[in-house]
């Protein structure tokens, strides 16, 4: 065992040290920033353009009582309805001959408005067109019968609404609790098939330098599998430390709420980023263990390639199993996709963002980690059976020595 | 290991990749401290057999003991392997390539590094050290893998064809550093198809044609299995001495050429001397190994070592 471990390191400190101090991680660490990148960019243009094509605006030709009325009304109504795009009021002091006024304004050459509405708060009326898509007209009657409204007596507006703010109520929380579960389980799932994928290739430079050969003479294939694995492993949380550190920082930067608006997992952040941490950890042992043994049995990188679209298919199975574990973790389906090895980490973190007992992540997390073991194992053993030893393909292992 | 325990030992060792048996029920022994030459043609099974003597496959049948070991790799930071394809990591330093090769054998990394560093400057690629491999010659990277090979002071060492690839030059270096670490105690095990080298460096043989132990044993035994070569030159062209060549003999350029008679030189110098042969010239040869080779393992496996040694 301890030959194993540490023959398994000196084969992963290989591996990490010839992909970490390479060219290319450089472009690996930076390439899925490039999405965050456009994004910030498209949003900045989008911003822009959204600027530009701000909701319409009515000229209201009334005295100063009246759109103050209808202004204060607005913007009720705007942090009531958040986000509803609502139409923007432009005073005009009211002139003698409104008819002309309003003919003025609504000629080419006037002010750029979409209508008028005139005759106060007493005989109101729009003259003008609708934005289509928004009713205008509607927003209008709302924002005047809002306005009237403020104007009345206390005692016609009658006793105002009495507000008792509790904590979340159960159903809220249940259904918050569910987004994080799908987020924790997207972002599990997106790191695995992302960074797992390149295990599928690992073996092919030893088998292309031949190196393969003086390593399989030396150290036990187990040791093999379980460096690479591991260096792997070691290079894909380096990048997911600064990919998260981007993402953060992107989040503080461009959300209001920040990371805020996320709903507290059931088992507190601290457990649940340990857990995320740890289930990506196993996720990425388990997928990646099966894809080195896969890959391992490839010769050719075009073998590789023509692998690598059942296996992708493969892992978004798993994902739509795990997928079904939200909202009910203990359902047979949830429990049948958490004792299934290779969707269990992603069914896992959903728990742990819904329920908040820990000990079943003990025993899952122990159940996983047998379970990269005996495919690491199953893996080793079929490299040695059908790539080293026998059959009439496998290039230079499996010719008859000379 | 005590000294007396056999370095390596196999069995009836069957190796059958799918339908075809590639080594059928080899046995050897390699004493401890000795230089091992394994003979043989390209595909009579020379790298199948080492392959299964180190562990890196599984024979169908049959057992092997490397250094007192039923478990081949338990015995992997004791042993050195030089594999016929030789492979390294193409960016890898020769130094890091060395320092790597030791450190799967146990080494501690820094030991490999202070080691490859005085290795390559003793085999004059001191100025290579820290350069990529893919930027080294062939023969530099036969040179860097072999040192790789040797840097952790294995016991029992083990060259697939060696020899292969390296000029005339290279060729006589590796020959001496071979007895270089025999003399310094380790035992050499190599294959080869080139009877010169096995001839020169070897005190056991296995020759191995068609996946079978043709032989086991000292080099002197394969060549005591013939009879001394005479070679004849006589001025009388007929006469009764005629009667004391034996029917066998060939005429190669005016000599005759046979196998000495059992009774051995005298009753022959006698009844050429008592029947006026005149002898112009008499030559008594001990057979090289290749005769012996062509013996034991017949002329269509010498005629492919042949053709292995042109190419």
């Amino acid at each position: 065992m301890r030959e194993l471990i540490r023959a398994a390191f000196v084969i992963g400190r290989r591996d990490f040290a010839a992909t970490v101090f390479s060219k290319a991680f450089l472009l690996f660490l930076l390439g899925p920033l490039f999405p965050v990148l456009m994004g910030v960019l498209f949003g900045a243009i989008g911003g822009r353009v959204a600027a530009a094509a701000e909701q319409p605006m009515v000229a209201v030709v009334a005295d100063t009582r009246d759109y103050e009325a209808l202004t204060g009304a607005r913007e009720r109504l705007a942090e009531a309805f958040a986000g509803a795009p609502l139409v923007r009021l432009r005073r005009i002091q009211p002139e003698p001959d409104a008819e002309r006024q309003r003919a003025a304004l609504l000629a080419p050459g006037g002010p750029a408005v979409l209508g008028v509405l005139d005759g106060g708060l007493g005989r109101p009326r729009y003259t003008g067109s609708i934005q289509p898509g928004a009713d205008t007209a509607a927003q209008l009657r709302l924002i005047i019968e809002e306005a009237r409204r403020s104007q009345a007596s206390d005692a016609q507006r009658g006793a105002p609404l009495e507000l008792s703010i509790a904590a979340r109520s159960t159903g809220a929380m249940a259904s918050h609790r569910a987004l994080t579960a799908q987020a924790g389980q997207m972002i599990l799932f997106l790191l695995t098939i992302l960074l797992a994928g390149m295990l599928l290739s690992q073996l092919i430079e030893e088998k292309s330098s031949k190196v393969i050969e003086v390593l399989a003479a030396a150290v036990p294939i187990d040791s093999i599998f379980l460096g690479k694995l591991m260096a792997m492993l070691l290079m894909s949380l380096i990048g997911i430390v600064v990919w998260t550190g981007a993402g953060a920082a992107a989040i503080g930067l461009w959300s209001d709420r920040g990371v805020g608006g996320i709903a507290p997992p059931a088992v507190g952040w601290p457990a649940f980023l340990a857990l995320c941490f740890l289930y990506f950890a196993m996720s990425y042992l388990l997928l990646g263990s099966v894809f080195l043994a896969i890959g391992a049995q490839a010769s050719t990188v075009r073998e590789v390639q023509t692998l690598s679209m059942p296996v992708t298919m493969a892992q978004v199975v798993i994902f739509a199993l795990a997928a079904t574990a939200i909202g009910s973790p203990d359902s047979p389906a949830a429990l049948a996709a958490a004792a299934f090895p290779l969707s269990s980490p992603y069914v896992m973190i959903a728990r742990a963002a819904e329920l908040p007992q820990l000990w079943p992540h003990a025993t899952a997390l122990a159940w996983q980690l047998a379970w990269v073991l005996l495919i690491l194992r199953i893996g080793a053993g079929l490299f040695r059976r059908s790539v080293l030893n026998s059959g009439p393909r496998r290039s230079f292992w499996k010719r008859r020595g000379a | 290991m005590q000294r007396d325990l056999p370095a390596v030992e196999a069995t009836a060792l069957v190796k059958d990749f799918g339908e075809t048996r590639a080594v059928d029920g080899i046995s050897l022994v390699v004493p401890t401290g000795a230089i091992y030459g394994v003979l043989g043609p390209n595909g009579a099974g020379k790298t199948t057999t080492l392959r299964m003597l180190l562990g890196i496959i599984d024979p169908s049948s049959g057992s092997r003991r490397l250094l007192g070991r039923e478990r081949p790799i338990e015995a992997a930071h004791e042993v050195g392997y030089l594999p016929e394809e030789r492979g390294l990591y193409p960016a890898m330093t020769a130094r890091e390539a060395i320092a790597f090769m030791g450190a799967l054998r146990g080494l501690p990394i820094a030991d490999g590094r202070r080691r490859a560093d005085g290795l390559l400057a003793a085999h004059g690629l001191g100025d290579w050290a820290r350069k990529p491999i893919r930027t080294l010659s062939k023969g530099m990277a036969q040179t860097v893998q072999l040192l790789g090979t040797l840097v952790h002071k294995p016991r029992l060492i083990v060259l697939d064809e060696p020899f292969s690839g390296l000029d005339a030059i290279n060729q006589a270096r590796l020959e001496a550093l071979i007895r270089g670490e025999a003399a310094a105690g380790a035992t050499i095990l190599f294959s080869t198809h080139v009877i010169a080298h096995a001839e020169r460096l070897c005190e056991r043989i296995a020759i191995i044609a068609g996946g079978r132990l043709a032989f086991e044993g000292l080099v002197d035994e394969a060549r005591s299995r013939l009879r001394p070569v005479v070679r004849l030159r006589t001025r009388a062209s007929d006469g009764p001495w005629r009667a004391a060549i034996p029917p066998a003999a060939r005429l190669d350029a005016g000599e005759y050429v046979f196998a000495l008679p059992e009774g051995g030189p005298e009753p022959l110098l006698k009844a050429l001397i008592d029947g006026g042969a005149g002898i112009e010239t008499l030559a008594i040869e001990r057979p090289g190994l290749h005769d012996a080779f062509v013996a034991i393992a017949g002329e269509a496996a010498a005629a492919a070592m042949g053709q292995g040694q042109a190419s």
